[in-house]
């Protein structure tokens, strides 16, 4: 905008910078000012976090983009710069860290660090000291309400005593200058202020860090109003890089390479953190029989399925688009908008009714034609129902685009080649499918790329069914991507390391396909263009 | 210079506007400090929809009780998931509200931390929720409210409860016969299994998920599933299903199972308190009664499933938290309240006692759980549900119960060695 702004004034010195000259400026300084609230905005999380390379990212970013805009050089850059920033963020960083994640552990029970899980087996392991008294519990301070020393004012239920209790330890106070309401806690206390809810919940963090050493354990807080005697069973210990249970002695030391604190009997302790692992996500790809096997065959049924939904509504499309280009068709107009109709339905809703629709009991599909057809009971025609349905969702978006293609080529062509004795369908075969094909190619190949990643297809349908009945893991018309999903986020727990493995690995496939293709039509422009 | 100047007055304007921003993001933690007796602390809790929407007016009494603002979330979807991640990620609730058998995932996840509740607070809740909530020897979650399976039938069709499974199908069989209705039981089942709504049948039939330890606690080494009585369980539901009985189908799913009962066309469903709404709205004629075991079998046990108030153990307001959860929760008041969202029988005994008169329905799902087993709260029964589910419905299908459920044990062992 700047830019030919620049420009503009430059060829036109006499110009003065009338109402238009001050949009340029205006719109760049919204602009950039939002640019600097959205840097500022994404700074406090990450001062909060500590996570300094981060923000160092965050101000040469922010920094680069106003020294960009407010100088009037590299005016190509301008241009360029806020695409490859999107495409840094929204496409770039998630690639990459899928890649980083392939080679962890991430999982449930590893997703956090080693001091995580620490603080984690420490929490669950503070029991109440059997047979300790439950106190009612006041927090006060000696000093400022929100900066003072805090104090644990308990109260015994038995005695009705009050002690004070710091970190130092629990000494009672004299009755005569403290009073004790009807439930038990202390309403006042000579020397200290007794804070109310929102003074106490403000500092709620020292609250729950603050244990009161006694001869049993410690005296922590269960909310504001209530205090426990309890003991840590099991604690960290620096020295031997292990965690220790104070009661049977057992210990847990730390593995590195697992990620968690394995015992010498081999008992692993369900905190575990996350941990680099090298190749074997990958690894277990290749060489887990119950992965590989099952692995193998889903992708080349992966691989049939986006063929086959790709290539089927491309031709029924094309055979739809060629019948109503003819101009001796009649009422082309209205056959149009019924053909179009699937594509306009939502296809998340048209899948969920499919699937009903292919019930073997309720479904209207059988019920209309009187089958008694298991579909997706059997692998044949769980898989044929999965490929008919993609073609009545999929087939009017070939037909929208090779109507498309097919207006624009001249007709002249075809004329002529009937003129030279060709067939009508010579002419096709011939003259307009190259031509049609030169523009549709790299419409097939990222309708083959999404159709191979087509995660709504087979979830919302058959949810990868029928299952093998020796092999519950991948099913007959599972696709690696509703694979994945099972391994990630399915039933038997978040498998993230693992599942990021095999998202590398089908990314790595449709690139090559896509590459592959790309350069294919490449050729065929060269020839036909 | 002509062109400079405007560069120059951008800069500026830039500068200034970033300041404002900068000042503007500032000012609220300015203001804390400056009121220190306002309304500082701030109690973040997530639940679904309904609960929710029930909860806010206590949580706001809560809040102004306390000094502090409460802000209820609700989230709609995979609340296990996003609780867990939002908690690792920093952006988390201080309270979560949801299902029991989570504990094992969030504890091994460090998402939630154990609560001490007096013994006085232990006894005022029914004893097999808190056993279902305790995991470790500790108690992770406040009970509120449990569910379990009944068998729901349309007593226009149905007039008397089957004592057995057997009879419920012979009185089924001879409704179809009769073109009263067209199914014999509504069990959900689908494509890819259901385990929760096979257990009664299963453990009737002497099967077992996971054996339990000295101190009741389910043991994941001692996996039921491929042993010789799951089997033989898993027999006797192969002959209930498509080449046996017909009683138990693929085509009844999730999203038919109710809705083919409540227009008629069976007698009986297997559902949870959750169905009644809808047999209500239909306007049929019903009555509750404990799921039918086999003939000479065991007592059919379904799950019980406990809702619970969880404290986020990376919530940032952790002692206002365990207030809530622990002292406030556990009034009968707000248990009522949660009733009203949506009708399951309150753990709270006194607020139990407060609802059932005016709901019968109530003490009939109370009676039918009364053999119930809490839903193993382990991590390792995450991996039971789908090889499970996968080979029931394989054998509902006519498959060989032995080589579906040696193959599920073998999946299922696989993924808890890891």
């Amino acid at each position: 905008m700047t830019a030919l702004l620049e420009r503009e004034t430059a060829s036109d010195p006499a110009q003065q910078p009338g109402r238009g000259g001050l949009t340029g400026p205006l719109l760049k300084v919204a602009l950039l000012g939002l640019v600097a609230g959205l840097a500022v905005w994404a700074a406090f999380p990450l001062v909060a976090e500590r996570a300094w390379p981060g923000l160092a990212v965050l101000a040469v970013a922010t920094a680069g983009l106003f020294y960009l805009y407010l100088t009037p050089r590299h005016v190509p850059l301008k241009y360029l710069v806020p695409g490859t920033l999107f495409l840094i963020v929204f496409q770039l960083f998630p690639v990459l860290y899928t890649a980083a994640t392939a080679f962890t552990n991430f999982s449930d029970g590893h997703r956090g660090d080693k001091q995580d899980a620490v603080v984690a087996i420490q929490t669950a392991s503070v029991t109440r000291v059997p047979g300790s008294a439950e106190y009612a519990l006041t927090v006060a301070t000696t000093g400022d309400p929100a900066t003072g020393p805090l104090t644990f004012l308990v109260t015994d239920p038995g005695t009705r005593t009050v002690s004070a209790g710091t970190a130092a330890g629990l000494e009672q106070l004299p009755s005569g200058g403290v009073s004790v309401n009807a439930a038990g806690r202390v309403t006042a206390a000579e020397g200290y202020t007794v804070l109310n809810g929102g003074q106490a919940s403000a500092r709620s963090r020292e609250i729950t860090d603050l244990a009161v050493p006694t001869a049993g354990g410690a005296i922590r807080s269960q909310g504001l109003s209530r205090a426990y005697e309890g003991k840590a069973g099991r604690a960290y210990d620096a020295g031997c890089d292990c965690i220790r249970d104070t009661t049977s002695g057992k210990t847990w030391t730390a593995d590195e390479e697992a990620g968690a604190f394995v015992a010498a009997d081999g008992e692993r302790l369900a905190q575990g953190w996350r941990v680099g692992v090298g190749l074997s996500n990958f690894g277990r790809l290749v060489t887990d029989s119950a992965v590989s096997g099952p692995f193998a065959r889903t992708l080349v049924w992966n691989l049939f399925f986006a063929v086959a939904s790709t290539g089927g509504t491309f031709v029924l499309g094309l055979a739809c688009a060629l019948a109503l280009h003819s101009p001796r068709m009649r009422g082309r107009g209205i056959y149009r908008m019924l053909l179009v109709l699937p594509y306009a339905m939502p296809s998340f809703a048209m899948l969920l009714v499919w699937r009903d629709m292919f019930n073997t009991d309720f479904g209207l599909i059988n019920n209309l034609f009187g089958l008694d057809v298991d579909w997706f009971g059997g692998a044949a025609s769980a898989r044929i129902a999965v490929i008919l349905v993609q073609l009545w969702l999929g087939y009017p978006y070939m037909f929208l685009v090779a109507t498309g293609a097919l207006q624009a080529i001249p007709p002249e062509l075809s004329e002529a080649s009937r003129l030279d004795g060709a067939s009508p369908w010579q002419s096709l075969e011939r003259v307009t499918l190259p031509l049609l094909m030169v523009a549709l190619t790299p419409l097939l190949i990222s309708s083959f790329a999404f159709n191979f990643n087509n995660f709504n297809a087979i979830y919302l349908t058959t949810d990868g069914a029928p299952f093998p009945v020796d092999n519950p893991a991948n099913g007959a018309t599972d696709l690696l991507i509703t694979y994945t999903y099972r391994l990630a986020f399915g039933g038997s727990g978040a498998q993230y390391g693992f599942a990021a493995a095999v998202s590398v690995f089908i990314f790595v496939i449709v690139a090559v396909i896509s590459a592959v293709s790309f350069r294919r039509t490449r050729r065929q422009e060269e020839v036909y263009a | 210079m002509r062109i400079r100047t405007p560069g120059v007055v951008l800069a500026v304007a830039a500068l200034a506007l970033t300041a404002g921003c900068s000042s503007g993001g500032d000012d609220p933690q300015n203001s804390t400090s400056a009121t220190p007796a306002g309304a500082t602390g701030k109690l973040v809790i997530w639940g679904d929809d309904k609960r929710a929407a029930a909860l806010k007016p206590f949580a706001d009494k809560f809040g102004q009780e306390n000094g502090v603002t409460v802000e209820v979330q609700a989230i709609s979807k995979d609340q296990q998931t996003t609780f867990v991640t939002a908690s690792q990620q920093g952006s988390g609730p201080d309270v979560m509200v949801g299902a029991h058998d989570w504990i094992g995932n969030l504890v091994q996840n460090g998402a939630i931390d154990p609560v001490q509740l007096t013994a006085e607070q232990q006894q005022g809740l029914a004893p097999n929720a808190l056993k279902a909530v305790t995991f470790n020897g500790q108690v992770y979650g406040v009970p509120y409210a449990t569910e379990n399976l009944a068998l729901i039938r349309n007593t226009k069709l149905a007039p008397e409860a089957p004592a057995t499974i057997e009879d419920l199908v012979k009185n089924g069989k001879k409704l179809k016969a009769d073109k009263k209705a067209s199914e014999i039981l509504c069990l959900q089942v689908g494509q890819n299994g259901d385990a929760y709504h096979a257990y009664p049948l299963f453990t009737s039939a002497g099967g077992y998920l996971f054996g339990t330890d000295a101190s009741g606690a389910y043991d994941k080494n001692d996996l039921g599933v491929g042993k010789p009585e799951s089997i033989a369980a898993f027999a006797k539901i192969r002959a209930l299903g498509e080449k046996g009985d017909g009683a138990l189908k693929r085509s009844i799913t999730v999203e038919n199972s109710i809705a083919t009962f409540t227009s008629g066309k069976c007698a009986y469903l297997v559902s949870g308190p959750w169905a009644v709404t809808d047999a209500k709205k239909a306007k049929i004629a019903y009555d509750i009664s404990p799921v039918p075991g086999f003939a000479g079998g065991k007592p059919a046990q379904p799950f019980l499933g406990v809702q619970s108030f969880y404290v986020a153990a990376k919530g940032k307001n952790k002692a206002l938290a365990q207030e809530f959860v622990t002292n406030y929760v556990t009034t009968p008041e707000l248990a009522v309240a949660l009733y009203q969202a949506e009708p399951r029988p309150p753990v709270l005994t006194a607020a139990f006692d407060q609802v059932k008169g005016t709901d019968p329905d109530l003490a009939k799902f109370v009676d039918a759980g009364k053999n119930a087993v809490p839903l193993p709260a382990i991590p390792e029964m995450a991996t039971v549900w789908d090889p499970f589910g996968k080979a029931e419905s394989a054998v509902i299908g006519g498959a060989d119960p032995k080589a579906a459920l040696t193959a599920a044990a073998k999946t299922i062992s696989g993924q808890i060695k890891q």
